[in-house]
């Protein structure tokens, strides 16, 4: 492994509760640098709890975090984070640009306006997810993939060197799926490592060189081709029927079985 | 028809102003009326601020809450002042108190929704009721007590508006400063957190202090503004202008300066109604003034409000209606060549089974083009298209049919609804948008027909 000094994120003994009920168990996990990373496991099974708590939204039960190795309030700055599109309001009276300055507001600092420097620094952003002309849009004027795009957008302008993506496929059309996938490469060529909670096992393989199986506990991880198996999809998903024979059929499809 | 008479005689008892003393308000020759009509109107621009914000933090109900549990906080302070014998009207104590019964009603919020599964607005009314509830009871101690009434404090429930003296103004105004300063200073950070606070957490803000802060701001407005609007009402001011606003604009910056300037309005007028006529509640009147912006501004806005929605609305279906019945046109005299014949007319009815509508959007659509001057009637009676009316409907058409194999060639797209959707967007088409699917479509079917392009060549509006 590359940069074995720097590991981007290493988890110990991860546990995280709501109400004292965990939702998660002993998380334990390494991931090497430079890859993508796709987190996937059915609903319910804490994915999204885990980026939270690994980003100190809400609080640990017990474990440790770590980012190249230090605390994660330590190196806020080279974490991205894409949270999930229906996390806010949409009606909120911002333009594109305007959202994804706010990815920038963290440099600027306290009291500071936003100049046209940084306007710039967020168009040239825009421009990276082919939304550009639509920077000065109200957000409630683009669809659902062009907000999601603009999300991306925003933590793009940070420059950071690891990211965390909460369900950036989710809903989204087909030009905004290309769009994101051009920059995950990117991102990837560029030796950032970016972690993607997904749901379409169709594309697993062809999106992510790495995975992290998750159901309340980690059930698998690895390289996707040697973890994206029968037996860990039958782990991870259970006894949820539909989605097991949609992946088993992906699988197929791409001739990784056995 | 009795009791039009006698509204209309209590009507008329009402002392209409003079002309000279509507003209010594509004010049605020008059010192009393100066200080309650600047001290109002600082209240109006703060809480517009302040409250732009709040609303959009999604904290409206929490300050009517926190509005509703100032009145437990103003009785015992009145009464723990009067038993040590202190001068009992004293302002700032009792806007003290008022305060910290406020925050302390916050924490019982906090409090109930962090131990027990009520949802927030049950949460809200149980608080909400409660303090009031207990202030209402105390109300009871406070007029028994001997000096209760001097104190007025029951002008706190609706508000006392023409009891602000000069120093009460100078607060209201040292207030509207301090929110327009902070306001100012923390745009930025205030736009984060009432955007995506999980965002703001990760990148190192603290959201929590800048909640705090926030709504320590919006408790200050409610307490400052309970002398002018009352208890019961402050909410509005905090809660109608900016929600007015909002028809206006699109931009958080601009919704916060016209919710300013609109709680100012309604500050001011409100006031100089009360003052004009004697016997109005004043904290009512200036809530009614503040809903009237509202409505006005729904109807009227310039970027939500209902008459520029209709009027976008219709613009486009005339503009749907006037290219359809130019391609009906042109589809009706089109020789195997696909070009148009000119200068053959058509009746309503070989208008009217072109297409599934009705005989007055016809009439209507044919009004329209006569006006135009695309169409017009030949010797015999008939609708003909002018020149003009044909170099556009030449137009049309040919982006109807570039569009249509547009879409059935690359957007997947099933080719019985081709012609639905075709219809919805092609009339939006912009030159760029034309221009690409010329090209398009030239590349994958080059020897397929379309009419030959007319002069001038452009897309989108007639």
């Amino acid at each position: 492994m590359k940069n074995n000094t720097i590991i981007p994120l290493a988890i110990r003994d991860l546990t995280v509760a709501y109400h004292r009920k965990p939702v998660l168990w002993d998380i334990d996990f390494e991931a090497p640098a430079g890859s993508l990373v796709g987190i996937i496991g059915p609903n319910g099974a804490g994915k999204s709890t885990l980026i939270k708590a690994i980003l100190e939204l809400i609080p640990r039960a017990s474990g440790e975090v770590l980012m190249f190795g230090k605390n994660y309030s330590l190196v806020r700055q080279r974490v991205g984070y894409v949270p999930q599109r229906e996390s806010v309001d949409w009606d909120f009276p911002v333009s594109a640009l305007d959202v994804v300055a706010m990815g920038c507001y963290g440099q600027i600092g306290w009291f500071r306006r936003v100049t046209s420097k940084w306007r710039k620094v967020a168009r040239e952003a825009l421009e990276r997810v082919g939304m550009l002309d639509y920077a000065d849009r109200q957000i409630s004027q683009l669809s659902g993939g062009q907000q999601q795009r603009v999300f991306l957008a925003r933590a793009l302008v940070q420059d950071a060197d690891l990211y965390f993506m909460d369900e950036p496929f989710a809903g989204v059309d087909a030009a905004t799926e290309k769009a994101i996938i051009t920059i995950l490469q990117e991102l990837k060529k560029a030796g950032k490592t970016v972690f993607v909670v997904h749901h379409d096992l169709q594309t697993v393989t062809e999106y992510f060189d790495y995975l992290l199986m998750l159901n309340m506990r980690v059930v698998a991880e690895g390289p996707t081709k040697e973890v994206f198996r029968e037996e860990n999809l039958v782990k991870t998903y259970g006894g949820r029927l539909t989605l097991l024979d949609e992946a088993l059929e992906a699988m197929r499809k791409r001739g990784t079985m056995g | 028809m009795n009791w039009l008479a006698v509204l209309l005689g209590s009507v008329s008892h009402a002392n209409w102003p003079d002309e000279e003393t509507v003209i010594r308000l509004f010049t605020l020759q008059d010192y009393n009326t100066r200080v309650v009509l600047l001290g109002v109107t600082a209240l109006g621009l703060a809480s517009g601020i302040i409250g732009s914000f709040m609303i959009l933090r999604k904290r409206a109900l929490l300050s009517d809450s926190i509005a509703h549990a100032t009145l437990p906080g103003i009785c015992i302070t009145f009464l723990i002042l009067s038993a040590m014998d202190i001068n009992s009207k004293n302002f700032f104590f009792l806007l003290f108190g008022a305060g910290l019964s406020g925050i302390i009603s916050i924490l019982c919020v906090q409090f109930l929704r962090a131990y027990t599964k009520l949802k927030e607005d049950a949460v809200l009314g149980i608080i909400l009721s409660s303090f009031f509830g207990f202030g209402v009871v105390l109300m009871g101690f406070v007029q028994q007590h001997p000096k209760g009434n001097a104190a007025g404090i029951d002008g706190y429930i609706f508000g006392k508006t023409a009891s602000i003296q000069a120093h009460d103004a100078q607060m209201l105004m040292i207030n509207a400063i301090l929110i327009c300063i902070m306001s100012l200073l923390l745009f930025k950070e205030f736009r984060l957190i009432c955007f995506d606070s999980c965002f703001a957490a990760t990148q190192g803000w603290p959201v929590l202090k800048l909640d705090i802060l926030l709504m320590g701001l919006v408790v200050i407005v409610t307490v400052i503004g309970l002398q002018a609007v009352g208890i019961v009402l402050v909410i509005s001011l905090l809660i109608i202008p900016p929600a007015a606003a909002r028809f206006w604009t699109d931009r958080l910056f601009y919704q916060v300066l016209i919710a300013g300037v609109l709680g100012a309005a309604s500050g001011f007028f409100g006031a100089a109604i009360t003052a004009l006529f004697e016997r109005l509640p004043a904290g009512a009147t200036i809530v009614l003034v503040s809903a009237t912006c509202f409505f006005v501004s729904m109807v009227l806005g310039s970027k939500r409000g209902m008459l520029m929605k209709f009027l976008k609305k219709r613009e486009l279906d005339h503009q749907v209606l006037e290219q359809n019945l130019l391609r009906a046109f042109y589809e009706l005299h089109e020789d195997d060549e696909g070009n148009l014949i000119p200068n053959k007319g058509a009746r309503l009815n070989d208008l009217l089974i072109m297409r599934s509508w009705l005989e007055n959007e016809v009439q209507a659509g044919i009004r329209i083009l006569t006006r135009k001057g695309l169409v017009t009637k030949d010797a015999n009676h008939n609708f003909v298209l002018t020149e003009l009316g044909g170099i556009h409907a030449t137009r049309i058409v040919r982006n109807h049919r570039l569009w249509e194999i547009y879409l059935i060639t690359h957007a997947d797209v099933a080719t019985g609804r081709v012609d639905r959707v075709t219809d919805k967007i092609e009339h939006i088409l912009g030159d760029k948008l034309v221009a690409r699917l010329e090209h398009i479509v030239a590349e994958d079917y080059p020897h397929l027909h379309v009419p030959a392009s007319p002069h001038p060549i452009s897309g989108g509006k007639i």
